[in-house]
């Protein structure tokens, strides 16, 4: 994945100690931006990725030449409205999009693999941080994200509390439970029992764990999707046949499509990647930094919150956010929430839902005017 | 915006902190917060109900009166606010309960079922009454707990809460409540607004 002429890079000189007990220093953070921040610099918005996003939002993804992953909500007048509001993305650390990761060379000029240090979301956040000091800015209009970018959003508000204005969690949660680890923990057996996968080491010989990678995602794909979602758009339809071939090619849709949506990630995404910023995700819980108390992490923070969820997410459910909104309630905090209907499951904050990107639209642009 | 609005805003000072429970489209909010300087919040059970809300740029949480009280720490509004809605709970004393905790004091408001229209209604039409503020009919009402002026004022009493002021309100006519006018302001008023404390 030689790219690196379209990738943007801030090389932090400062040492970031690791939440593991290691540091990293001279490392590069890969980043993105949309719009322009203005004189005052109090327009910028900070938008935190998924676990398989990248720092290339919105418009055509230079490396992989397709839509990036937020194109319904960021944009020319959408509802992150880049000729108003001054975008941020970064990859996280751990990534594979030009962000220090396991496919980087260690000082020693061997690429990492699984020598790469693991790292936590406290540790993304961390890292990111220093993008602040890069574009001289001294407070964010906003933050934001969904999913694993909804953690960072939690994360960084209670490691820089004075740093956002607004708030913005969506479809995530403070803590990962049982369910999300053990889907995370399929996806890494998954990888890990590819016999491309070598232990990590992988990249010295050109042969990648892609089959690994491709059921991890195709697990991984049936939880961003709802029950309903599916059986409305695949139910048993059969793939470009007339009827049951009695074998094990892909008779039905379903099987087709999460076919190309494992195939398809493989070409963009490393697996050791995948390993790593899983490993992130599972390590999360933020009411544990804090002895059990998740209100104990926004304390020090007077941020506008807004959360949102969907009703159909079963993998950040509803409950999940809520508790949340419950943690800033207790301590008086000026939290908003919604939860929006919508069939689409755990990916409704990705997708075209009118509702949603209302919303946060609204949120955003009624909270700025207030500035 | 009406009456019972302009009633409820006037007995809340500036700069106070404020949970409008069963908000609606946020009008009183909007109110309270462009002039009064409120630090307001709302709390409203229909998504599109929030989803307006938020298009004014207020602060909104999504849920149940009857669950999602409990997660607001004692005592942490000055005020709280429920307009007409302590009727249609299934357990109106547990949320009556909850607002006297959340808030330092509360205001609620009641459709009066001992309007003399209402009564009349049922007197000579002998079906149940449907007139301005009750404007259901028997099998589609949100009401579940219908009561009067005077079954307000007495049940308050009962659980040594403390009014500290009780106004009839009849169109734009809006009196004040004590124990010896109770019986004719329960027959004329069309709507109760109790200031409370506990």
């Amino acid at each position: 994945m030689n790219t690196e002429k379209n990738i943007k890079t801030l090389i932090v000189k400062k040492p970031l100690k690791l939440d593991c007990g290691k540091t990293i220093k001279d490392f590069p953070i890969a980043y993105e931006t949309y719009g322009s921040l203005n004189s005052k610099k109090d327009n910028a918005i900070l938008v935190f990725h998924a676990l398989t996003g990248d720092q290339f939002v919105t418009g055509i993804n230079p490396v992989t030449k397709k839509e990036g992953w937020w194109s319904y909500a960021v944009g020319s007048n959408k509802a992150i409205d880049t000729n108003k509001y001054f975008v941020i993305c970064s990859n996280v650390i751990g990534g594979c999009m030009g962000s220090y990761g396991p496919s980087h060379k260690d000082p020693d000029q061997k690429i990492f693999g699984t020598n790469f240090p693991v790292i936590t979301i406290n540790d993304m956040v961390n890292a990111q941080y220093n993008l602040l000091d890069h574009f001289g800015i001294d407070k964010l209009f906003s933050i934001t994200g969904g999913s694993m970018g909804g953690m960072q959003v939690l994360q960084f508000i209670s490691n820089f509390p004075d740093k956002s204005k607004t708030v913005i969690p969506i479809a995530t949660t403070s803590s990962h439970s049982a369910q999300n680890i053990a889907f995370n923990e399929l996806g890494r057996q998954a990888i890990t029992a590819d016999s491309n996968w070598k232990d990590g080491n992988y990249t010295s010989n050109e042969t990648n764990p892609g089959k690994g990678l491709a059921v991890a995602r195709m697990a991984a794909h049936i939880t961003y999707l709802s029950k309903k979602g599916l059986q409305e758009k695949f139910g048993r339809k059969l793939q470009e046949r007339e009827d049951l071939k009695f074998g094990f090619d892909a008779d039905f849709q379903i099987e087709s499509y999460l076919r190309y949506q494992g195939s398809v990630f493989v070409d963009r995404f490393d697996a050791n990647s995948y390993l790593y910023i899983t490993r992130a995700m599972d390590y999360f819980d933020l009411a544990k930094q804090f002895n059990g108390d998740l209100s104990e992490a926004f304390i020090n923070t007077k941020a506008k919150f807004f959360i949102i969820s969907f009703t159909s997410d079963w993998l950040y459910p509803t409950q999940e956010n809520k508790d949340i909104v419950i943690a800033l309630n207790s301590i008086g905090a000026d939290v908003g929430f919604v939860e929006i209907e919508s069939d689409k499951g755990h990916d409704s904050f990705l997708l075209d839902v009118p509702d949603f990107l209302s919303a946060l639209k609204n949120f955003l642009d009624k909270s700025y005017e207030e500035n | 915006m009406k009456n019972e609005f302009k009633v409820i805003a006037d007995l809340i000072e500036k700069d106070m902190k404020v949970l409008d429970v069963g908000c609606a489209d946020g009008t009183l909010m909007r109110f309270l917060k462009d002039n009064k300087n409120i630090n307001i919040r709302g709390l409203e059970i229909s998504k599109e109900k929030v989803q307006e809300c938020i298009s004014k740029g207020l602060t909104v949480i999504e849920g149940n009166a009857e669950k999602d009280l409990k997660q607001f720490p004692d005592k942490s509004f000055d005020y709280v606010v429920l307009s007409q809605t302590l009727q249609a709970f299934l357990n109106p004393e547990l949320v009556l309960d909850e607002l006297l905790r959340v808030g330092k004091k509360a205001i609620v408001t009641i459709p009066n079922f001992g309007y003399w229209k209402v009564r009349f209604h049922l007197l000579l039409k002998g079906t149940m009454p449907v007139t301005k503020t009750l404007p259901d009919e028997w099998y589609n009402t949100p009401n579940l707990h219908m009561c009067t002026i005077k079954d307000f004022f007495h049940f308050v009493k009962s659980k040594d809460i403390k009014i500290f002021k009780s106004l009839a309100l009849n169109n734009l006519n809006t009196s004040i409540i004590n124990e010896s006018n109770l019986g004719v302001k329960n027959l004329f008023a069309d709507l109760g607004i109790f200031l409370i404390e506990k």
